[in-house]
């Protein structure tokens, strides 16, 4: 509706924390004068079954109370779900998609339209010992790359709202959401 | 993300990116609630979880009680506030119907509690998403009802809701959508305690139930006194309306926030008065903003307190406006939106008479976007007058 509101969507799958990492991001803009909106895709969630979650973020308070279907970014926390749901529906051309992967944004077939990243975030996570190798907690680390790539929030910020917002572990969280901030590869089209 | 550490000394003022409900859960811990009792029910549940956080950290001392059912958690609000208690307690849809029968009770025995009832859509079938029948079908139980815009008038409206309903001894709910505020986090501000402290005293009622001096409450009435006993609570419903008038005011004074019982929005010159409560409000004020810039002279009323019906202030507000479109997230079987009953009714002995659309959208939880508020309003200015008493948007037939 406004020029400056910017809409990002975030799928995973249930336990992975995406409405987590949406939250830590609304919170992290926040902090550098932002206003920013964070909800769930609003439904039943399941271990494992593909979810989303939203933010807006604008320079003037959101007033806008209703689902977004035109994100301007997405992010991906499991790269399995590039084939198993539509994540790109109602994505803006020349929108970000970042994907949790080892893989470089090249090999994801998508629309030329669209700009794809991707970071390790499995194997950062599991190096600063969040989670293990099966089960990898990858939505801090994931947000590092967020930031690097779009440049809508500072590093600072987010690790000041990734620190308050997890109950354990916050220097490795924090450490992963810098280490994934500096691997992140943007694909060239 | 509740932040368990920082919360043993008291609960922390600032600015905070929170959930809607925990914007309510704040607000229940700021007004000192002494007795929490509540069974979980979604998309409330966050926030007796929240407050049962508090109360365990000892940040809110305040006896939580964990019941059977809704019926059960509104019975202990009941006793609890009959021994002069403040007392809260939260549910949506199936679980406030449950309450019913204690809803009366507790307005009839003029108990001032407050409940935050989280707008759900009612099954069957099984629905978890937001519709206001929930809350409306409440209507005639005596309790006042408050519908929130934002999480920051759902918390602000909790401290109100305790100062009214203290003051003219009735309870008071109030209501947000589900998920568009229970499950969405914006930044929202955190009152001090000592200015709540301030603006909320001690509840000190004059008869209460005191085991050094027994007495019964809620006896049987002969018919040559119930009748009065009703009056009385009418009369403290229309009190209510200056009552809330003026805690909003005061609020507004000491935290710089207000809200009106009904707000005007880009009224003046209007050709058209769009009537909206909750969510929609705050979508449609976008709306009217971008038709503004157009050269569309249209505006909004938000209705913010439905119980008691602020009869004179809708009058003063859409008696100037030629036309008026009601969007309801609601149906009264039978006979439609119940927003646009209330207006109309509202209106009846007043002059002039205007033409009122009433539209039914976003019933369990279907979107209400821009596009669907652009379509009414396109459609209220298009016609002289509704082709049918009930216009229903975006419905498959």
């Amino acid at each position: 509706m406004s020029g400056e509101l910017v809409e990002i969507r975030f799928h995973g799958r249930g336990g992975q924390g995406a409405v987590v990492a949406s939250q830590i991001l609304a919170a992290a803009l926040f902090k550098e004068g932002k206003f920013a909106q964070a909800f769930p895709a609003f439904g039943v969630e399941r271990r494992g079954a593909p979810v989303a979650a939203f933010i807006r973020v604008s320079d003037r308070p959101i007033l806008l109370r209703c689902e977004i279907y035109h994100p301007d970014h997405l992010v991906v926390l499991d790269p399995t779900l590039i084939y198993a749901v539509d994540v790109t529906a109602g994505l803006k051309a020349g929108g970000w998609v970042l994907i949790n992967s080892d893989r470089s944004p090249g090999e994801f077939r998508l629309p030329a339209r669209f700009k794809v990243a991707t970071v390790d975030a499995n194997r950062i996570a599991v190096e600063h010992h969040l989670g293990n190798p099966t089960n990898p907690i990858i939505n801090t680390a994931i947000l590092g790359a967020f930031a690097r790539i779009t440049g809508l929030v500072g590093l600072e910020s987010l690790l000041e709202a990734v620190r308050e917002a997890v109950p354990l572990q916050k220097e490795e969280n924090a450490a992963a959401t810098k280490k994934a901030y500096e691997e992140a590869r943007a694909g060239e089209h | 993300m509740a932040t368990e550490v920082e919360l043993k000394a008291g609960i922390p003022s600032g600015k905070k990116v929170i959930t809607g409900n925990y914007a309510v859960s704040y607000g229940a811990a700021l007004a000192r609630a002494q007795v929490i009792a509540a069974y979980p029910i979604t998309p409330q549940t966050q926030i007796v979880e929240l407050l049962a956080d508090f109360c365990a950290e000892g940040a809110l001392r305040a006896n939580f009680i964990k019941v059977e059912s809704e019926h059960s958690a509104m019975a202990a609000c009941i006793g609890a506030a009959a021994v002069g208690a403040r007392a809260f307690t939260a549910t949506s849809a199936q679980g406030l119907a449950l309450m019913h029968e204690m809803l009366h009770w507790a307005a009839g025995a003029r108990l001032p509690i407050v409940m935050a009832n989280v707008n759900r859509a009612m099954g069957p079938p099984w629905s978890i998403w937001t519709d206001q029948n929930d809350s409306l079908s409440q209507r005639d139980t005596g309790w006042m009802q408050f519908y929130c815009e934002s999480n920051q008038e759902a918390l602000d409206t909790v401290i109100q809701a305790y100062k009214v309903a203290e003051k003219v001894l009735l309870p008071a709910m109030l209501v947000l959508d589900a998920f568009f505020l229970s499950h969405t986090s914006e930044p929202v501000e955190i009152p001090e305690q000592g200015l709540v402290d301030r603006y909320l005293p001690p509840y000190n009622p004059e008869f209460k139930l005191d085991i050094t001096d027994p007495r019964a409450f809620g006896g049987i009435t002969m018919p040559s006194e119930y009748f009065e006993l009703r009056y009385k609570m009418q009369k403290a419903m229309e009190e209510a309306l200056e009552v809330a008038k003026a805690a909003d005011l005061e609020f507004k004074e000491l935290f710089g926030r207000g809200y009106g019982l009904v707000e005007p929005y880009r009224l003046e010159d209007a050709e058209l008065a769009l009537v909206t409560s909750g969510t929609v409000t705050s979508t449609a004020r976008l709306v009217i903003d971008e038709l503004r810039a157009k050269g569309e002279r249209v505006g909004l009323l938000k209705v913010r307190l439905f119980r008691p019906f602020p009869t004179a202030l809708v009058r003063e507000h859409l008696l100037k406006v030629p036309k008026i479109a009601v969007i309801d997230r609601n149906i009264s079987f039978g006979h439609g939106g119940i927003f646009a009953q209330e207006i109309k009714s509202a209106l009846y002995n007043a002059e002039p008479r205007r033409p009122l659309f009433g539209f039914v959208a976003g019933l369990g939880g279907r979107d209400i976007t821009p596009e669907l508020i652009e379509e009414i309003i396109a459609y209220a200015l298009a016609h002289d007058r509704p082709e049918e008493e009930i216009i229903w948007m975006g419905v498959k037939r």
